[in-house]
This record gives C-alpha cells, structure tokens and sequence, in this order.
C-alpha cells in the first residue's frame, strides 16, 4: 500500500494537497480528472452549451422564425469599436445597413451606413418571448435596443432570418437530443450488458451474437429506413421522440459491451462472492454492488456515446428524414447548406456544421478525460 | 483452420436471415400498403388507373395475404429469379435499377478501406515509435479532428472549398462524356480521377480511429521484455520493430475491419448523396422519401449482406494471422 501510494501522493502534493489515503473514490477520480487540462476546458465547453440550450429564448438576440426578403443572405454584420471618424467607443457598436440590387449582377449588396451608431448592450429590451414556452419575457442576454437597426452577427439565411438565433435554437435539440438518446441505449445496454456480463455462458454468448449482428449492419440505412417511415403528420415533438428511439434502438451496443466487459471482470472480485454467499438476490447483486463500482466507467462511456448520437441526428435531419421545420436543430439548419449555390453565396450557412464539430470535439475530449479517470487507482 | 471457416460461415446463415427479415420490416412500415399509395399518387396525377393490373400486381406480392406469406414470396423471388421487386417509380424491375450502382458502391468501399489502411498503419506506428514527438502531436491533433468532423459535412466543405477558390465542381464519379458511355479504358482512368475524393472523404473517421488504435497497441507492445531481448542482441531498430511488436499490435487492427466497414458503408450513403455519387446512397435517399419500398429494401438488404460478407472475410483473415482465434 505505501509504496503504491508514495508516488502518488507526491503527485498530489504537486498540484492540489489532496490526501490520497483518506480521499474518497469520487474525489480521487475528480483529482486525476482536473489533471486532465484539455478535458476540464472541454467539460466547461459543453457545460456552456447545455447552459445555451437550457436558455436559448433569452440567449438568442432574435426570434429565430421572424423572417425579412430584405434581409436575406445578408452576410454578417461587423462589430465596431471605431467609429467612422476613428474615435474608440468602450461599447461596441454596429452600422445600420441598407440593401440595394447591383444592376450589373443583380445581386443584393448591402452598404453600411455611417451615420448612426446602434450600441449592443446588455440585458436589452427585444422582441417578446416565452422562455419554455411558459414564461413570458422580452429581455435578452445582448442585442442592439434600437429597432431600427438589425445585427446578424453570423449573418442571415435564405428568408432574412438571424443564423445566431437560429444556431442558439438548434442547440437544445441538437444537444438534448444526444443525451436523451443515450439515456435510453443506456437502459437497453445496461440490462443486456449487465445480465451477459453477469450470467456468463450461453447467455453471454447469445447477447454477444445480438450485439455483433447489430453492429455488423450498417447503421445509416438502417436509420434512414426506419426514420422514412415516420408518418408525415406528426407534431414536431412526436418526431423528436421517434428519432431518439430510433437511435437508441441501434445505438446501445457499444454501452453494451462496456458494462459487459466490467461486469465480467466485478464478477471475480471478492465482494460479489461474498454477497452472493451469503444469499443477496441476483438483481441485487447486479445493482446495487455491481452498477455502483463501474459507474465511473459508464459515465465516461455514456459521455462518448453521446457526440454519436449528435452525429447520427444532424445527418438524419440533414438529409430530410429526421426532424423538419418547424423544429429547429442544426441539421435542419445544415440542411439550407445542401445547394452549392447558396453555400457559394452565404458561407455562414456551414455555422451550423461548426458548432456541430465543435460539441463533438468538446464531448470526446471529455468522454476521454473520462475515462483516464474513471479508474484512479491505475497508474 | 478448415474447422473454424466452416463454423464462421454457418453463422452467416442465421445472420442474412435476421437481415432479410428487417430489411422486410422497413419495407412494410409505412402506413396503408405501397400499392394504395401508388394508385393514390397516380390518381393524383390525373391518370386512370387500370384495375386489371393493379389486381395482377396485388396477386403478385401477396397483398392481403398474411404477412409471411409475403415475406417469403419476396424472398423467393429474391433467391429462385434473382428478382427484387418492381420499383414504382422507376417502372422496372429492382435488379435492373442497383446493379451497376452496387457494384460502385462496393468499389467505393474498398477503395476507402484500402486508403484507411495504407495511410493509418504507417502513421500509427510512428506515433508510437515517436511518441510526444511534434510529428505524434500533429497527428493526433489531425486523427482528432478526423473523429470529431462528421464526414458528409467534410463534403460539403471540401464542396464549397473547390467551387469557391477553383472554380470546378467535385462530385460524381464520371466526367459529363463518360457518365452514359460503356465501360472503357479511358472511363476506367476517368472513374480514377474522381473516385479518390470521395475515397478520402469517407476514410478519414476511419483512418482516425485506426491511428489511435495502433498507436495505443504498439505502446502497449513496446515495453515488453522481448522487445528488450532483441534490441539488446543488437537488432536495428527499424527492422526490431516492424518484425515482432507491430506485427503482435496488428491483430486488433484486422479484426477492426469488421466495424470499419459498416461504418464505410454507411458514410458513404451520405457522402454519396451530398456529392451526388451515382452509388446506391442518392437512390436509397430518393426510395425512402418516394416510397418505393420495394427498392429501399433491396439496397438495405444488400449493403447489408455485403457488410457480413466483409466482416467475415475480416475474421478468417484474422484466424489466419493468430491461431489462438482458430484454436478456441
């Protein structure tokens, strides 16, 4: 025991005073996690995301469906610092702009217009809105007061609407979706895991066949198949459920195989001998002495399952076969990005596809810091 | 050895059974069956619909009969005539229609798996040989960015990229003149020239995935005793370490083919479609959002019997190389 902990204690010591010997499990897990320095920005990250996605009626500066034939592909509009005359203002600031059709291409242009500034600020009056559609507010986290003006700070689409809003909007499906998702593969996985792993034999051996013949099918078709036959008349929210259990269907495997892989490893551990022996039930067992003792495995697991499901949702809906307007999730944003054209005209449309990288990068980092530390006691 | 491909392939039977009856399943599902579906768009259109053959197609495809029937209906036609079904939309018969378009699909395949693995094996074992070296920086800095970028969006940037600053449009498989024309020398050189894009495309995920995989095996590999023993009796290096730990470190590596390839298949349904492959993937897209079940199905049901195919090749492959597989 002391010559495993010296050095570790050492290590401690280095960082934060952490008492290795009297440091609960979780607290040594959290200790080796915050080691982790990229994993702890990217747990920050995808908190902030989740925060947006909580908060997406005040956050986002518009509303994401009032729409302008002005406005449209108006590219985003710049932050000033400097006003025309060269002088600093703390507050930034934006230019109202005017649009007017070159006649030689018979494009919009749009043209800034120096004359008046319109501060962004904080806490601004905007249009009205109903936080979860329950609570109603016209106060916004940042936006230009003055109504006169109109920011598109990532620019605007194809019916004038603001892309920032409509990013903000698309993140709560987008990032719920995952998670409600993996909470689902996540009771599949954890029964048909838990139970191969406990049983062992021929059990094991005919969920092990289950799993491999369900990773062994491609899954997009399998998705888009299923997704296809979603009646069309169904409410935005009835389809969003659909397509989390659809994802989940197939998507539990790889949770599967990760409590099966633990639980069989529990199963030779002293302590599930001695609750079997002196006569806990197999449920018993399996939940309350197993689940506990790999959770930190689970959790890390569950993390990286979750930027799949993200994945899986923005292609179905990329492609049309998962959500459709009026739901608003970055692959039916993407889905604005399909013709060249557009995308050649107004590169903002591709923000969406940013943020989706952005949230799948955040949650792998994340998933991995994880996992380092899900075992602390290994060096 | 004989023993252990016999067993492999028996498994595939129950297997391609399950697949056929899902692929069924999704060509059931939607609501009312295709045919009502199909009189309806017809007499939508204006046509009149000839109740001699709508009742000739019922007779054909079991409709109103039980389920089962109808799943082995399909099926024998499947086996016995090699026959799929008709497609409604395209008024002739399903076998016509794939094809040429699964046999693309099945190059495309390849080709990416070929590139992952050409490009991930030396990659991987320099990571490992240099590890925190710049270069074992860079590129788990790239394999990361590989894992996290969804490939149809990688596309579609790439898309944008060449139209905006080159001018040209990446796409297709053809250039216009070849795209009808029959199987040539200079088609052959031509489907070259385009097929590397979306090669690449689609092998990114998996030569990401794959770098981390050998990376982490040859570091486990290279600590080891024997490693020791060798270099200590005055191996090089070069040739210590391609002999014995890279050869241990590629097992897992081939038996990865079998979720490499479901996950190239399914990329390239996508990837197909947003660079407009003349593949399966535009025409399984168009089926599902049409109806045309019959023609869905066929596409699932075979991209899927073609992933078994893979992952069982995959797996002899791997018997061959440890015999500790072939033995248990």
């Amino acid at each position: 025991m002391s010559v495993a902990t010296a050095p570790a204690a050492a290590e401690g010591a280095s960082t934060a005073k952490v008492d290795i010997n009297t440091t609960s499990q979780w607290g040594l897990i959290w200790h080796k996690f915050t080691r982790h320095r990229l994993a702890v920005i990217c747990g920050v990250i995808v908190l902030l995301l989740y925060v947006v996605a909580a908060f997406v009626e005040f956050i986002a500066p518009y509303d994401p469906e009032a729409q302008a034939a002005a406005n449209a592909y108006q590219a985003p509009t710049p932050i000033h610092f400097f006003d025309a005359e060269g002088n600093f203002h703390l507050q930034p600031f934006i230019y109202g702009t005017s649009s007017k059709r070159n006649l030689d291409t018979f494009e919009l242009e749009f043209v800034e217009d120096t004359s008046v500034r319109y501060p962004i600020g904080l806490f601004v009056k905007g249009q009205p809105y109903k936080l979860w559609g329950l609570i109603p507010g016209d106060i916004r986290l940042f936006g230009v007061s003055d109504t006169k003006a109109q920011m598109f700070l990532l620019g605007a689409d194809r019916q004038g609407r603001d892309m920032l809003s409509r990013i903000i909007h698309g993140t709560r499906i987008s990032m719920s979706i995952g998670l409600v998702g993996v909470i689902m593969s996540f009771f599949i996985g954890i029964v048909v895991g838990g139970i191969s792993g406990y049983f062992g034999g021929v059990v094991d051996i005919v969920c092990q066949r289950i799993i491999e013949f369900i990773r062994s099918i491609p899954t997009i078709p399998l998705w888009l198949g299923l997704a296809a036959a979603l009646p069309s008349n169904w409410s935005s929210l009835q389809i969003y459920f659909s397509i989390t259990v659809i994802l989940s269907l197939i998507g539990w495997t790889g949770l599967a195989q990760v409590v099966r892989g633990r639980a069989l490893a529990l199963r030779e551990e002293d302590f599930i001998m001695a609750a079997r022996l002196s006569g806990s039930s197999r449920s018993k067992i399996i939940f309350k002495h197993m689940v506990p003792s790999f959770m930190s495995h689970i959790i890390a697991a569950l993390t990286l399952a979750v930027p799949e499901m993200i994945i899986a949702e923005t292609a179905l809906s990329f492609l049309g076969l998962g959500l459709r307007y009026p739901a608003i999730s970055w692959g039916v944003l993407l889905q604005e990005a399909q013709n060249l054209r557009s995308v050649a005209l107004a590169p903002w449309l591709l923000a969406p596809g940013a943020m989706v990288v952005l949230a799948v990068l955040a949650l792998n980092f994340l998933g991995d810091g994880l996992r380092d530390a899900a075992d602390p006691y290994r060096r | 050895m004989g023993r252990y491909i016999i067993q492999r392939l028996l498994l595939v039977i129950p297997t391609v059974i399950v697949i056929s009856i899902i692929s069924f399943i999704v060509i059931q599902l939607p609501p009312g069956d295709f045919l009502s579906s199909y009189i309806a768009t017809l007499e939508a259109g204006g046509q009149v619909v000839d109740e001699a053959q709508v009742a000739a197609l019922r007779m054909q495809y079991g409709l109103g009969e039980p389920v089962y029937v109808q799943y082995f209906k399909w099926v024998g036609g499947i086996i016995f005539q090699g026959e799929f079904g008709q497609s409604f939309q395209w008024k002739r018969p399903v076998s016509e229609l794939i094809g040429e378009r699964m046999m693309l699909t099945v190059v495309l395949s390849l080709a990416s798996l070929l590139l992952v693995w050409a490009i991930s094996l030396p990659i991987g074992i320099y990571s490992a040989v240099r590890q925190y070296s710049p270069g074992d920086y860079f590129f788990t800095l790239i394999s990361f960015i590989g894992l996290g970028v969804p490939n149809f969006l990688l596309a579609l940037v790439l898309m944008w990229l060449a139209y905006t600053q080159f001018g040209m449009s990446v796409g297709g498989l053809f250039s216009p003149e070849y795209a009808d024309a029959p199987w040539s020398w200079d088609k052959f050189v031509d489907f070259l020239g385009h097929l590397w894009i979306p090669a690449i495309v689609l092998a990114i995920g998996g030569i990401a995935g794959l770098i981390r995989i050998m990376r982490a095996n040859l570091l486990d590999e290279l600590p080891k005793p024997y490693v020791v023993t060798a270099r200590s009796k005055g191996m090089t290096e070069r040739a210590l370490v391609l002999k014995y730990p890279v050869r241990v470190a590629l097992n897992p590596f081939v038996s990865t083919i079998g979720w490499t390839l479901p996950g190239l298949v399914s990329g390239s349904i996508i990837v197909s479609v947003v660079l407009n492959l003349p593949t399966t993937g535009p025409m399984l897209l168009t089926a599902l959002q049409s109806q045309d079940m019959y023609l869905a199905g066929a596409i699932l049901l075979l991209l899927s019997i073609l992933t078994v195919i893979g992952t069982l090749i995959s797996d002899i492959l791997l018997a061959w190389l440890d015999p500790r597989i072939r033995f248990n």
